[in-house]
């Protein structure tokens, strides 16, 4: 039944789009833009503005209509986004120097929601032992699995977002999670760019064997999976590090930053060896310049674009690979807080769903950070792609 | 509606999206072509010309739209049309033949499977008839071995073939209009007359029309009966190819017809016992097993240019690569001021570097997009003579102005923000940058409008003048080596055939391949294209 209506509403939502289309033709718009708009527009965009608005028209009624739960917070949380990023770039447009204030004119929301997130994340890691309400290994006698802190509901009110099974305040783990995670992973990603973006440029410029031979070392690399080799190599550092905490976060950073690299590495031998042929590097060699002046000053900057791109993309995979580990329980070790143990501790409460949804949202928590840092990085990563695409044509 | 008309454009508007804004590229233009004529359209880039072929199909690029005006096409409103009744249009009743025709082909498939697609899409033939038909086409287009020509991949075939090609897949579906959109190019001028001819030929015999457009007048002389002269976007004027030749109106018309007259005074001979700045002695080269230079020799004497001509492949390029030691030879030498140079760049001195200089012919992928112009033409005068901070940037302003741009306008521009024949001469003041004695010209203003290139051309010889600079030439133009060579060096396969002073090398006696690159020159002269033709044959049967 559910079925018979889907596809008449389908069928309805195309049959309107063209009925719209044919109407914005007929009718004769006193603006002669619309005119030509409509003259140009291709059929399926006549069905998007339909399917634009029997979506919008179907979420007010989930929202006002049918009040469901999670429903109701998501497109609050959604509105909440958008406009904390439009008035982030009301101000931004406002406030600072000329220059800051262009940047923000040529700005989208999606961008400056994504500037602010990570903004507030970056102030959360480093201001964490100020922000945070409690230690990250401090254990309370209560344990409140309850997040909200509503005492109606049985919440406590000295841990907002609840403790876990353990009873630590799940607030104060979640800020220093950001400290620990977020941290590794930046520098991680920034090793494995270091040793890629070099590795592929040399590989691209010089050719000849040293192609060879670190091409065939990156395959070699690559054949295994992962975070099979990864875990391996893991197992070795944490009996050679011993007891040092310190050292297994090291060994760490160095594994997955070299085993990530290998994409970087491909990545920027095929964006270089399209740039090196290109006269511009040929008059640069002519001159006499250093390999050092041809890698980073002529073929880098050409390759920006695609390079940043990868970087948010490889940023949020060494945060999943770093998670992983972690929840595998090689990564960061406890008491350490990190999302991705955080996640693997409180999995368990997502089978408490049936009867208590509130405390099955705990381990959503950490991967809602998670989530939400991938997002906001990959909204920045496109518009500075955007930007700097636009400035070659 | 006007029966006899088969295409129709009425105040035809176009605009394109620039920075989120749309504006008007081509300002109201009226057309029209009857059955079996060919209208030439003509002017520098930036024109609108493709932009109008391409909308006398219905088409606008991505990024264009028909702000306004009407087209008509057979009486069909191409407008307000839908994409069926287009569709069922283009490929059948109007074809378009691309500039590059080694772009246009899909690599992946043969030549034939392409050409069939057309008549099959359009149920006008089936698969065998229609490859029949081809291979019939083919021979009218004189295509070496027609019957066997078609089952070959596109690079396995040359680029002037492939353009014939590429015209014989339009014609398949024998339609009534043609757009040409600058067919020959990118082609050497000895290719450029078959495939010339090989077009007029088959748009006759065919009674199609046509819309040829391009920036070569000698070429539209041969091809048009009418020709429209477009400036901008605006129409400058239009007339029969004839009177237009004859008698043009318009100021800009004039100017665009009189820029093949700049011309160098000839020098007085060098005498014998100067030592030339760059000698080659015997030089051979190779890409891996392939010889690509046969005992090459030839001098550039000091404050002279030496023009290298020579079809594509002919080995010009290559001969620059091996003095400024790109390409090591695998014999010979290369002599600078008569010592000789070490074979590869690498192994030689900074001052030899800093006194052998390039400019190259793409001046889009010869400057870097990342940087500015303060940057690339800084670069060479730190790097050599290891100025820094206001003397740098004084350096690199009167630098601008020896190339007579200005530094308070474009210094810290990127190259994209500069017109073509502006890159060039960002190119030409990066090579002057390190204060050279020798500079390689590598097809510099085939790239360029006309007027541009007279432009470029002219700096040239002045800097020439003025810093006793010596000049190889390397061009496949015959006007431009008239323009500024004192001396010609001609090379075919490797080798060089000729070589002299350039008033001797246009004076017969010639070489037969130096008559055949001199005659392919196309000339302002509508009847040139059939007395050559006419007179080739002769020669032929004899």
């Amino acid at each position: 039944m559910i079925l018979v209506y889907l596809i008449i509403s389908i069928a309805g939502i195309f049959a309107l789009g063209w009925l719209f289309r044919w109407t914005g033709q007929k009718i004769n718009w006193p603006k002669d833009e619309w005119n030509i708009y409509f003259r140009d527009m291709s059929y399926l965009v006549g069905v998007g503005f339909i399917f634009a608005v029997a979506l919008i028209l179907f979420t007010l009624y989930v929202y006002f209509i049918l009040q469901i739960k999670f429903f109701v917070w998501g497109v609050q949380l959604l509105v909440i986004c958008g406009l904390s990023g439009y008035i982030f770039r009301f101000l931004g447009r406002r406030i600072g120097t000329e220059g800051s204030r262009k940047l923000f004119r040529s700005m989208p929301v999606t961008a400056a929601f994504g500037i602010l997130t990570v903004i507030l994340y970056a102030l959360l890691a480093i201001f964490a032992d100020f922000i945070a309400p409690y230690e990250q290994d401090e254990i309370f006698e209560v344990i409140n699995a309850l997040p909200g802190g509503n005492p109606d509901l049985g919440g406590d009110p000295r841990f907002l977002l609840g403790t876990d099974q353990l009873g630590r305040d799940l607030l104060s783990r979640l800020i220093y999670g950001a400290q620990n995670t977020v941290g590794i992973a930046f520098a991680t990603t920034v090793f494995s760019f270091l040793i890629g973006i070099t590795g592929g440029f040399l590989a691209a410029t010089l050719g000849g064997w040293v192609d060879q031979v670190l091409s065939r070392a990156v395959d070699a690399l690559m054949a295994i999976p992962q975070l099979i080799f990864a875990l391996l190599l893991m197992t070795i550092a944490t009996a050679w590090a011993g007891s040092n905490k310190v050292m297994i976060m090291v060994y760490m950073v160095l594994i997955i930053a070299v085993l990530d690299s290998t994409r970087v590495y491909r990545l920027s031998r095929a964006v270089g060896l399209n740039i090196v042929v290109m006269d511009f590097i040929e008059a640069a060699k002519v001159r006499g310049e250093t390999l050092r002046y041809l890698l980073f000053r002529e073929i880098l900057p050409n390759a920006t674009a695609p390079l940043l791109a990868e970087f948010g993309l490889r940023f949020c995979f060494v945060f999943l690979t770093i998670s992983a580990l972690s929840f595998l329980g090689i990564g960061i070790q406890p008491p350490l807080a990190d999302w991705g143990t955080m996640v693997r501790d409180l999995a368990q409460f997502i089978n408490f769903a049936a009867f208590s949804p509130l405390t099955a949202t705990l381990p959503l928590l950490a991967a809602g950070a998670i989530a939400l840092l991938t997002v906001a990085v990959n909204f920045i990563v496109d518009w500075v792609l955007h930007k700097s695409s636009g400035l070659k044509s | 509606m006007d029966d006899q008309n088969l295409v129709l454009v009425k105040n035809l508007k176009i605009e394109g999206l620039a920075d989120e804004k749309w504006i008007q590229i081509v300002n109201g233009i009226d057309l029209h072509l009857k059955k079996g004529e060919v209208l030439g359209l003509i002017g520098e880039s930036g024109a609108g010309k493709s932009t109008i072929g391409l909308a006398a199909m219905g088409f606008t690029r991505e990024g264009c739209r028909i702000s306004g005006g009407e087209i008509y096409f057979d009486g069909i409103d191409l407008v307000n049309a839908d994409a069926k009744t287009k569709r069922s249009l283009l490929g059948k009743r109007i074809a378009y033949v691309a500039q590059s025709a080694a772009a246009g082909f899909n690599p992946a498939h043969r030549i034939i499977d392409q050409h069939t697609e057309g008549p099959v899409q359009h149920r006008v033939m089936s698969v065998q008839e229609s490859r029949n038909d081809a291979i019939e086409l083919y021979r009218k287009l004189q295509l070496p071995n027609p019957e066997e020509i078609g089952f070959r991949y596109p690079h396995q075939v040359s680029g002037g073939q492939l353009q014939r090609a590429m015209t014989a897949m339009a014609m398949s579906c024998r339609p009534d209009l043609i757009v040409f959109d600058e067919p020959t190019t990118a082609l050497d001028v000895t290719t450029q007359i078959e495939v010339l001819s090989a077009i007029r030929d088959i748009v006759e015999q065919f009674d199609t029309a046509a819309i040829y457009i391009t920036h070569d007048l000698a070429v539209v002389a041969q091809m048009a009966d009418r020709v429209k002269v477009l400036l901008k976007g605006d129409q400058i004027e239009e007339a029969d190819t004839e009177s237009m030749l004859s008698d043009p109106q318009e100021e800009y018309t004039k100017s665009l017809w009189a820029v093949r007259t700049f011309k160098r005074p000839t020098k007085p001979m060098v005498s014998s016992t100067t030592t030339p700045i760059v000698s080659l002695k015997g030089v051979n080269a190779s890409y891996g097993k392939t010889p690509v230079l046969e005992n090459v020799n030839f001098d550039i004497h000091p404050g002279r240019t030496v023009a290298v001509v020579g079809e594509s492949g002919s080995g010009k390029s290559t001969a620059a690569r091996c003095i400024v030691g790109l390409l090591p030879p695998t014999a010979g030498e290369v002599l600078f001021n008569g010592i000789p140079l070490p074979a590869h760049y690498k192994k030689r001195t900074k001052q030899d570097l800093q006194k052998i200089q390039m400019i190259y012919q793409m001046a889009d992928t010869a400057l870097n997009p990342r940087k500015t112009i303060f940057e690339i033409i800084g670069r060479p005068v730190e790097f050599f003579l290891g100025l820094r901070g206001k003397e740098k940037r004084r350096r690199v302003e009167e630098l601008m102005e020896q190339i007579e741009m200005d530094p308070m306008i474009y210094i810290d521009r990127l190259p994209s923000e500069l017109s073509g024949g502006q890159k060039q001469r960002i190119g030409i003041a990066r090579a002057l940058a390190s204060e050279p004695s020798f500079i390689i010209c590598d097809e510099v203003t085939s790239a360029l409008d006309q007027l541009v290139a007279e432009g470029i051309l002219k700096l040239l010889a002045n800097l020439q003048d003025s810093f006793n600079l010596s000049y190889m030439f390397i061009t496949h133009d015959l006007a431009t080596v008239r323009a500024i060579a004192d001396e010609v060096v001609v090379m075919k396969n490797g080798e060089v055939i000729e070589q002299g002073l350039k008033d001797d090398m246009f004076h017969p006696p010639h070489h037969p391949y130096t008559e055949l690159l001199l005659s392919s020159v196309p000339e302002m002269d509508t009847t040139w294209l059939d007395t050559l033709l006419e007179s080739r044959k002769v020669d032929k049967t004899v």
